[in-house]
């Protein structure tokens, strides 16, 4: 395995690990002010069970998280040296704000774990939900980072080096807006199906007003989240088409110029002989969906010089994945909301239950498939149309080995998770407060 | 302006010795534990780590940020040049972090023999990651590493460079500094007075080993960082640090043998803060010394501009966030 794939393999697994961890401290504790404002408003001491034990879930993934932050933190230095050079100064500025809005979050959170009884209950709610904003914040500023990397913008290139920087527009870059919609919105309901999963096979398990209250929460934010995401992917669909067409190519296994396009469904890209080999074909579909016209032209592989392409294998894969797992959890949605309307409630169908306990890593393997889409759509640029992710991978050599090691550390780290998750979400609702362990001390003194 | 910001890293790293550094020296003494009272020290230094474990790391996060926005070239540089130890340093902080997670929340249904093997993780990475770190900082105070190009294309340093006598024992040396601010943080947190004086023992100990290393790799800096030997041996200001220093590490000394354990916090945080800022003035703004000063280090007017009013805004919001946690801790019953 050359040095540099197997650099970009390790940054693949590094993302995709922490990926999980990010979009549940962006998610998980809007569930949990949920709960515990309904606590408020009803008394039911079962919402501030609830609320407790999603705390307490929250907690355990956002220090994990924390740890797959900081193994981040190093590797753009350990393996990318070469792309922090040049893009230190103009990712510096969203990293920072990441940092102090991650931090707000970490304290935040300590204050809503340790705080049940020390706080007014409406003060307490009021730190849960600005773990919630923070939370989300910090997720929107390393998607700008993101966002600048596929549409690098507020600088100018000269001679190989970046020669003047306007911060405020770098932030809001062309892919800003998009990606950091169809992002957040993509943290509430891939959470919320697999929140709901959980609590649904808790029911299958036997009727409980616990997961009955916490799959109705989950079910709730899944519904207002979802059909929403299927319009900021339209809108990111179009973006790309606008600004990143060979990146569309890519996804759709483009290769000749058409117009009308057709919308391509599964199917096998094949670079060597440049064609897709077995898709379902809509006419019209992609002209719709990059340009909103049905017979407008949309560039295939062939109109960019051949040293540009992306893996077109791996960017369609993954573009089918995402949009075929982001159908079957609007198709939950639109299941469980008929069932809730007509029948008087999902709960109540244990098909249902048995469905939604299916559907919980669906949200999950969608935003992985769509981190993938974006990230190798945007090769073979590490700084589109500027600087390439050969150049700027670094020149220490016998990378495959830290792959290695990081790959075992990986799987460490996952098994700590589930053993945790399953001594802690999983088992039968026991008191967990926090404060019933002696409660370690914020720091010395 | 460069000069404000490599200050601002200054106090970040100072900040992450005092807080973060305790961290890895309360999991030395878990390690090292022993006596009648072992149970009850390590019960001690489970209950006295933070809650969010991440709290006190947030600062090596916010010197990593601050390097590469200011100071890229360097960033760019070390990651190169000290690609093993950072590898190996970024390893022991995984695993205890992922340790520590497991220790605080993995409780009730795991055996005890689970949760022991565990503290032990996270025991021996505590103990391994402060002697990394300490060797890529010996390092960069070396002035071995080649002059970087204007494109990076330092090569990884030899081992052989980077794992000298010099730069294991500077390890050691953060070490020994780490658990001595953890043995008197933990004699703070003492209500009991034998356990109380397990601590002070300790830190008595903790602090006669930083002694002792100080001096040798002061005197190892002869030929091993001659540079940096010079500077610290120069000029008017570096010898009131010195002498602070030592008037502080005298202060801590026998406030500890007078169990006078708040005054020793003060006096133990003093001395190895002035450590720190002492070698950040040695190196006068080399971050690599001989290869990229903070003067050539790809910085860029705009981002400079951008750095002061980010660091202040999120300061003035996360102050008063933060006092309030601690506030909140300390009505904490003990």
């Amino acid at each position: 395995m050359s040095d540099l794939l197997a650099a970009r393999l390790q940054m693949a697994l590094s993302l995709g690990f922490h990926i999980v961890f990010a979009i549940v401290g962006m998610a998980m504790p809007l569930l949990m002010a949920i709960a515990e404002w309904l606590h408020l408003r009803t008394k039911d001491p079962l919402y501030l069970e609830l609320a407790k034990r999603w705390a307490r879930g929250t907690a355990i993934l956002f220090a994990v998280g924390a740890v797959s932050g900081t193994v981040l933190s190093f590797e753009l230095g350990l393996l990318w040296p070469t792309f922090m050079e040049h893009a230190g100064p103009v990712v510096g500025m969203p990293f920072s704000l990441e940092g102090f809005a991650f931090f707000l979050e970490a304290i935040f959170l300590g204050v809503y774990l340790y705080g049940w009884d020390k706080l007014s209950p409406r003060l307490h709610l009021l730190s849960g939900v600005l773990v919630a904003v923070s939370g989300v914040l910090s997720g929107v500023f390393v998607v700008a980072v993101n966002a600048w990397m596929n549409t690098p913008s507020g600088v100018t290139f000269e001679d190989g080096r970046i020669a003047h920087i306007d911060l405020v527009r770098a932030f809001f870059s062309p892919a800003f807006p998009s990606q950091a919609l169809h992002m957040v919105l993509a943290a509430y309901a891939s959470v919320a199906i697999a929140v709901l999963g959980i609590h649904s096979w808790g029911l299958l398990r036997g009727e409980s007003r616990f997961h009955l209250a916490a799959a109705k929460i989950a079910f709730a934010v899944l519904a207002a989240t979802m059909p929403l995401q299927l319009l900021t992917g339209d809108l990111s669909a179009k973006h790309v088409a606008q600004h990143q067409p060979i990146k569309l190519a890519a996804m759709e296994g483009l290769f000749e110029t058409k117009s009308p396009a057709p919308l391509a469904i599964g199917g096998f890209p094949d670079e060597a002989k440049g064609e897709l080999a077995y898709a379902i074909e809509i006419p019209y579909g992609l002209s719709i969906l990059a340009f909103a016209d049905p017979k407008a032209e949309v560039r295939g592989l062939h109109a960019f010089p051949r040293d540009e392409w992306p893996p077109v294998a791996p960017t369609h894969t993954a573009f089918q994945v995402m949009v075929f797992a982001g159908t079957a959890m609007l198709g939950v949605v639109a299941l469980g909301a008929w069932l809730w309307l007509r029948r008087g409630g999902f709960w109540k169908s244990r098909r249902f239950l048995r469905l939604a306990f299916f559907a919980t890593p669906l949200g999950v393997i969608a935003v992985e498939a769509g981190w993938t889409v974006t990230e190798v759509g945007r090769q073979p640029w590490v700084i589109h149309s500027f600087l390439r992710t050969r150049d700027a991978v670094t020149p220490v050599t016998g990378l495959t080995l830290h792959l290695a090691a990081f790959t075992a550390l990986y799987i460490l780290l996952a098994g700590v998770v589930i053993t945790l998750l399953r001594a802690h979400v999983f088992a039968a609702p026991v008191d967990a407060d926090p404060n019933a362990k002696a409660a370690p001390g914020a720091t010395h003194g | 302006m460069v000069e404000l910001v490599y200050a601002i890293m200054g106090i970040g790293l100072v900040a992450y010795t005092l807080s973060g550094g305790a961290d890895f020296g309360a999991g030395f003494w878990h390690l090292v534990a022993r006596g009648p009272r072992r149970a009850a020290q390590r019960a001690l230094v489970e209950h006295a780590i933070g809650p969010l474990w991440e709290a006190n790391h947030v600062w090596l996060i916010f010197v990593i940020v601050m390097l590469f926005s200011a100071f890229p070239r360097a960033f760019a540089t070390l990651g190169v040049a000290f690609h093993v130890p950072l590898v190996l340093a970024l390893f022991g902080i995984v695993f205890r972090g992922t340790s520590f997670v497991f220790r605080s929340y993995g409780l009730g249904p795991l055996a005890d023999r689970t949760r022991a093997s565990w503290g032990q993780l996270f025991a021996w990475a505590s103990v391994f990651t402060p002697v990394f770190l300490g060797i890529t900082l010996a390092g960069m105070s070396a002035g071995r590493v080649p002059q970087a190009t204007a494109a990076v294309r330092a090569q990884a340093m030899p081992l052989g460079d980077v794992f000298t006598t010099f730069a294991v024992l500077t390890g050691l040396f953060a070490l020994a500094l780490f658990a001595l601010l953890a043995a008197v943080y933990l004699a703070c947190e003492c209500d009991d007075d034998a356990l109380r004086r397990d601590f002070r023992r300790y830190a008595l100990a903790a602090e006669l080993a930083a002694g002792v290393l100080a001096l040798t790799v002061f005197l190892l800096a002869e030929s091993e960082a001659p540079l940096l030997r010079a500077r610290l041996g120069e000029s008017a200001v570096f010898w009131p640090l010195q002498l602070g220093t030592a008037a502080f590490a005298l202060g801590a000394t026998l406030t500890l043998i007078l169990d006078r354990v708040t005054w020793a916090r003060v006096f133990v945080a003093l001395q190895v803060g002035l450590v720190v800022l002492g070698w950040g003035a040695a190196m006068r703004g080399d971050l690599v010394l001989g290869a990229v000063s903070i003067h050539d280090a790809g910085t860029r007017p705009e981002t400079l501009a951008a750095v002061v009013p980010i660091l202040a805004g999120g300061t003035l919001l996360l102050a008063p966030s933060l006092v309030f946690l601690y506030r909140l801790f300390a009505r904490r019953a003990h």
